[in-house]
């Protein structure tokens, strides 16, 4: 290292090695670049050759759209790329959190049952719903399946925790094995409320379960994006006790952070934001392991770098997979969780790969 | 001061403290020895508030238990036995953690300086899981040394919380941490070491608790409490003391006290 003469203000800012800091922030930059583009491209490609660029070019003449391509455009396409942005946020960020009180870079909602629990409480809304009184039904109104995936989330990730957790150290194996058994409940008792589903729940279960973006509605947005947007914005309240949790719950204790808050807060915020992305996306699996995982690779594991980063990343991925779900076999549909278990499972058993040795199973 | 009285401790229904007594003074090095399972881990960690206890515990006049987190952070830091980490932590990125407690000037400095004080400076962009055991306890003690910086602060004096600070260590750097602990105490801190090595203790510490079977059988000085018959008997092994040429401090040389079949007789 060369020491910098004092007052030499063209001299770059001395940053020690071993400082990943810098790094995270220009991330940040491109990341937030590279998703204005691909936004911008994902409404412009589509079955349809309507192109942004086009329209723009007319708005800025001073012509009116026709409509088709108004509808096309901020109707369909629009209210679809806002969701990408939203439910690939939330699914990144809700893995890198669940990582984070687990102190295990293999725990992902929808590998440990949380995905599953979410799903039941969805399922549940949509067929029970009818049975709520009329008055809490208004009141909650579009909002019942989010809320009550949100709350199916909730419940099993305290459960796991719950389980998996002894004397502050958590189990890698009990936590798979454990989220096995959650996961595989929660779709038993999912089955149960199919099979006793009436024709016009089963329809709309059906369409639920599609997980994909294409049912994406400005309606279907306003239900899941308060809940996304509350988890996206409790992060950087987590992020520094998350990184003394790091080293284990006694150590985070020490350094003054108040560990049980902090956990009921992770877990809230892992079940909010998968809860609402199951909601209004069904399952869609990868995402939240592939992303933090890069990421930690890229910019190192602070949580205040890790989970802004992860949320613009998991947008990006989403809008891309979504793209190519779009385009690939076009003028059909690729359902988008085909695309991101085909891109993300190879990428899951090399994580495994490289883990193998260090994993505590 | 810490002071601690009548402290039982009891893990999943097995008592493990039986009304443990200690006491330990700021601007000292205060040891805390005995055999495996004597009850010096559940000790150190009753004192650090990880395990729940009975009896009294005390910083300085109040009790340990009514002081907040974050200003009980401020005041003491705690090295563990070992530290594992799930991420690929940079090793200034494990010291920074230290800073989580920290408040005040020249923070941004402090990790390299730490580090630089266990003997790893050039080691900040190493990745933990990388470095042998003795390496990683000694990051940990950097990351355990900046959230406590100063050994006086307003608050009072600041307290190293140490589990087997040495214990991972090659001699050297044995002698070069306790050697740290040591200016550390002198500087105004305080110092709580569970140490094993019955020699760092007596050339280091300047007070020393002997435990055995959950209690505190005697606590002093080294001269004061090592005597031949207390460690024989809380060891279960014979055991001979001697004193160096040149000086007071005692050490034990298990081939002094003869041949070792003859300690099963």
């Amino acid at each position: 290292m060369v020491a910098l003469a004092s007052g030499d203000l063209h001299a770059p800012r001395a940053r020690p090695a071993g400082d990943r800091r810098a790094r995270a922030r220009w991330t940040t930059a491109v990341l937030m670049l590279l998703l204005a583009v691909m936004g911008a491209a994902s409404l412009t490609v589509g079955a349809s050759e309507v192109s942004l660029w086009r329209a723009l070019g007319m708005l800025a003449d001073g012509e009116t759209l026709p409509l088709r391509d108004r509808v096309i455009l901020f109707d369909i396409r629009l209210p679809r790329l806002a969701m990408g942005v939203l439910v690939g946020a939330a699914l990144a960020v809700s893995g890198a959190v669940m990582q984070g009180l687990f102190r295990n870079p293999l725990a992902d909602p929808g590998l440990v049952g949380v995905g599953a629990g979410a799903g039941l409480g969805a399922i549940g809304a949509i067929v029970l719903g009818g049975l709520l009184p009329a008055g809490l039904a208004g009141l909650v109104g579009i909002h019942a399946v989010p809320l009550a995936a949100f709350a199916g989330g909730w419940v099993s990730t305290m459960l796991l925790y719950a389980i998996s957790t002894r004397n502050g150290r958590t189990s890698v194996a009990v936590m798979l094995l454990a989220g096995i058994a959650l996961g595989a409940l929660a779709g038993a008792l999912s089955g149960i409320l199919v099979y006793v589903a009436d024709d016009a729940q089963l329809r709309d279960l059906t369409f639920w379960g599609l997980g994909s973006l294409a049912g994406a509605t400005w309606a279907k947005l306003a239900a899941a994006a308060p809940l996304i947007l509350l988890a996206l914005l409790a992060t950087p309240f987590l992020a520094r006790g998350l990184n003394a949790l790091a080293l284990g719950e006694p150590a985070a204790g020490h350094l003054g952070i108040r560990v049980q808050r902090l956990k009921s807060a992770a877990i809230l915020t892992v079940a909010g934001a998968t809860g609402a992305a199951v909601a209004v996306s069904g399952g869609i699996g990868f995402v939240g392991i592939v992303v933090p995982h890069m990421l930690r690779i890229a910019v190192g594991p602070d949580h205040r770098y890790l989970l802004p980063n992860a949320a613009l990343l998991g947008a990006l991925l989403l809008v891309g997979a979504d793209m190519i779900s779009r385009t690939i076999i076009a003028p059909a549909e690729l359902p988008i969780g085909i695309v991101t278990a085909t891109l993300g499972g190879p990428f899951f058993l090399w994580i495994l790969l490289r883990n193998r040795a260090v994993l505590d199973l | 001061m810490i002071d601690a009285h009548d402290i039982t401790v009891a893990l999943g229904g097995r008592p493990i403290l039986h009304g443990a007594d200690f006491a330990a003074r700021a601007g000292a090095v205060t040891a805390i020895v005995g055999p495996n399972g004597s009850g010096k881990t559940t000790l150190l960690r009753a004192l650090t508030g990880d395990v729940g206890h009975t009896g009294r515990l005390m910083l300085d006049d109040t009790p340990m238990a009514v002081i907040p987190g974050h200003r009980l952070a401020r005041r003491r830091a705690v090295l563990p036995q070992a530290t594992r980490l799930a991420f690929p932590f940079t090793v200034l990125e494990v010291v920074r953690l230290g800073l989580i407690a920290q408040i005040g000037p020249a923070r941004e400095t402090l990790p390299q300086r730490a580090l630089a004080e266990v003997g790893l400076k050039g080691f900040a962009a190493r990745f933990y899981h990388d470095l042998s055991g003795g390496e990683q306890q000694r990051v940990q003690l950097a990351r355990v040394l900046v959230q406590v910086w100063e050994p006086v602060t307003d608050a009072g004096p600041s307290w190293l919380l140490l589990d087997e600070p040495v214990s991972s260590l090659d001699i050297g750097h044995q002698i070069d941490v306790m050697a740290l602990v040591r200016r550390y105490a002198d500087r105004g801190g305080g110092v709580v070491a569970v140490m094993h090595d019955l020699n760092l203790t007596a050339q280091f510490a300047d007070s020393v608790a002997v435990m055995a079977e959950g209690r505190v059988v005697a606590q002093g000085a080294p001269a004061a409490v090592f005597d031949d018959a207390r460690l024989s008997r809380v060891y279960g092994c014979r055991l001979r003391l001697n004193t160096v040429p040149d000086g007071p401090v005692p050490f034990v040389l298990p081939q002094t006290a003869g041949p070792v079949a003859a300690a099963g007789s």
